[in-house]
């Protein structure tokens, strides 16, 4: 998205000549942050709920810049001294290695009242907690067009027998090993620490039957809406996504894997003080019950679900909602990111591969 | 004083003039040539000192060994299937009349212009298993189950066929035109026949054009990408994309160097074992 990226910075840049040549209070116009994010539907969503009201009230300039996968930038960014960008919301996995790593700046949370009052689990040292989503199984009606006989659990994913078709899995470990757990009958609450052999084994038996190891979340979708597979773990948000525009497809949240994207600032940042600021905006109640409005992601500040902004049918949509929480699995990004967790990414290369 | 000698002289200030002329590519060059792989070779060796970590990792562990074995098997597959497909497409580009030639090489050439990342979509299009390929083939009641044509190694073998033609058809072009077709009919007025005139006089006239056809489809494909990745289903790994995996979820900068080092060092030993059997500026066609 170039050319989307120039606008916004020709935009940003015409606005700030103008505010200076007009207002006395250029300096305060000036203030401004690189904010990155995944792009897509996503970042235009959050731009409409988020961004643009943070940039208003605060009256700062929100410069914005789209990467998929942010980590390995955030790290050579760091590394040549002078990172260009200020805040980073990324799945929060990176946010905790790159605070172990020493890539971000510590947060005092004294200047960011929303987010101290957010429950602790949260937030860690160096990162919020900024929207929710979910990784659930999503199945094509047209092969399970009964509701009552479609697949519910991921035992019934692994159950090739009683729902006989293709499968699609993400090309990666995070949430695949914690859902083969729980096919194999771990209960979502007992998960952490991962039986991570276990959970390979399990992985072994389904792998035979998996179509395709996907590797983008468009990619999950197009694969379930195209017939190329019957049943996939995929986005909350990817699978409704194709609902809105009438596909044959459904998903469940139950046994759904929870997860997060967190802000974090990196350290060094240009902008440290008006990255603060914001990142104290962005979590904002009013703001966050604003996401939902125009993506089928979660707030991941729960006082959202009180400021009265999101629709009661619009709540038992969203996958942070408590009683969609509950049914679901909450990732654990403190085992993913310990000694653990990285060996078992680490192991994920050469199964895919046999 | 001695007076110079004028001749000399002159060749040196044009000496200089080469120079200087060549100073931007050569400073290019460096930027972002030799810089880069000068850092790639140090990163590969250093973590925290140096050591050969890296290297023995990608010896020891099996899943470098066996995605080096996938990408040169791809490769050679792929290689072979352009030659096969691309030498009859330069033949005709080569023999026809206008405008008959350049309507075939605007053919090679079209899709060249279009971005490998589309095509390897339309592929996706085409192949996948409610595909046009599909569908056709079971409304003509020639398979009653689709066929599993993407999404795995002969998906990606096809699309990168289909990207890198181009690239054997046109040296292989650009070879075979300067065949002169006096030494064709020279051939068939000593008595030999089409078939007998084409093995002994064009195949081996045309072979630097094939050499240098092999040797480019070969080498592109030993670092392709995103055709493996959007057609391979998850399983066909290759060599690029370890590195990828080794940056984006290991976060190994040092094993994804390695690899590259390797990967460089193969390919530049094939370059030079072909250099060995055709002189370098003979494969490219300009001689």
């Amino acid at each position: 998205m170039p050319e989307r990226r120039l606008t916004i910075r020709t935009a940003c840049a015409a606005a700030g000549l103008s505010l200076a040549l007009l207002s006395p209070l250029s300096a305060q116009a000036a203030e401004q942050i690189m904010f990155v994010s995944q792009g897509g539907a996503y970042q235009k969503a959050q731009t409409i709920a988020i961004l643009d009201p943070s940039a208003k009230k605060l009256g700062i300039t929100i410069n914005q810049d789209s990467v998929p996968d942010a980590w390995p930038i955030m790290r050579s960014q760091v590394a040549t001294g002078k990172p260009t960008w200020d805040v980073v919301d990324v799945a929060t996995n990176f946010c905790l290695r790159g605070g172990e790593q020493g890539i971000l700046e510590k947060l005092d949370f004294s200047k960011i009242p929303n987010a101290a009052a957010m429950p602790a689990e949260y937030r860690s040292d160096y990162s919020v907690a900024y929207e929710f989503y979910s990784s659930v199984m999503g199945y094509s009606l047209k092969k399970f067009p009964d509701a009552a006989a479609a697949p519910k659990t991921w035992a019934d994913f692994w159950d090739v027998k009683k729902f006989p078709g293709r499968r699609s899995l993400r090309n990666h470990p995070l949430a695949t090993l914690e859902a083969a757990l729980m096919a194999d009958g771990v209960p979502a609450d007992k998960l952490y620490p991962l039986d991570v052999d276990r959970a390979f084994k399990k992985l072994e038996e389904i792998k035979p039957h998996i179509t395709v190891w996907w590797t983008s979340g468009a990619q999950s979708a197009q694969l379930l809406n195209d017939g190329e597979v019957d049943m996939v773990m995929a986005w909350n948000g990817r699978i409704s996504a194709l609902t809105k525009e009438g596909a044959k497809v459904a998903y469940t949240y139950n046994q759904g894997i929870l997860q997060s994207t967190s802000l974090c600032v990196l350290k060094g940042a240009p902008n440290l003080p008006t990255a603060i600021k914001f990142l104290n905006e962005a979590v904002d109640p009013v703001h966050q019950a604003n996401l939902p409005l125009h993506i089928d992601y979660g707030p991941a500040n729960p006082k959202a679900y009180d400021t009265g902004v999101i629709p009661a049918a619009r709540v038992g949509e969203l996958p942070s909602a408590p009683a969609n929480a509950k049914v679901q699995a909450l990732m654990s990004y403190a085992w993913w990111t310990s000694a653990a967790g990285e060996a078992a990414e680490k192991r994920w290369l050469s199964f895919a591969q046999k | 004083m001695t007076a110079i000698d004028p001749s000399l002289r002159y060749r040196r200030r044009e000496q200089g003039l080469m120079l200087l002329l060549a100073s931007p590519a050569v400073i290019v060059i460096v930027a972002l040539v030799v810089i880069p792989v000068g850092w790639l070779m140090t990163q590969s060796v250093y973590e925290n000192g140096f050591t050969l970590e890296h290297y023995r990792r990608i010896f020891s562990e099996d899943i470098y060994w066996r995605s080096f074995g996938l990408t040169f098997r791809i490769a050679l597959m792929v290689t072979v299937l352009t030659l096969v497909l691309g030498y009859p497409v330069a033949y005709a580009a080569a023999h026809v009349k206008r405008p008959w030639d350049v309507l075939i090489l605007s053919f090679v050439i079209l899709p060249f212009w279009t971005s490998v990342l589309v095509r390897a979509y339309a592929w996706l299009v085409l192949l996948q298993r409610t595909g046009v390929t599909n569908q056709m083939l079971e409304r003509f009641g020639l398979i009653s189950e689709p066929l599993a044509l993407v999404h795995n190694e002969l998906g990606t073998v096809i699309a990168t066929v289909h990207i890198l033609l181009p690239f054997m058809v046109l040296p292989l072009y650009s070879t075979m035109q300067k065949i002169p077709r006096e030494l064709m009919l020279a051939g068939a007025s000593l008595g030999g026949g089409p078939l007998h005139t084409f093995l002994r006089v064009f195949l081996p006239l045309s072979l630097p054009g094939v050499v240098a056809g092999l040797t480019l489809v070969f080498v592109l494909t030993l670092g392709f990408y995103i055709t493996p990745e959007l057609l391979g289903g998850g399983r066909t790994i290759m060599i690029s994309m370890v590195v990828s995996r080794n940056v984006e979820l290991y976060n190994q900068w040092g094993a994804a160097s390695a690899v590259g080092v390797v990967l460089l060092v193969a390919v530049l030993a094939i370059f030079l074992a072909v250099g060995r059997i055709i002189p370098l500026d003979k494969m490219l066609g300009q001689k």
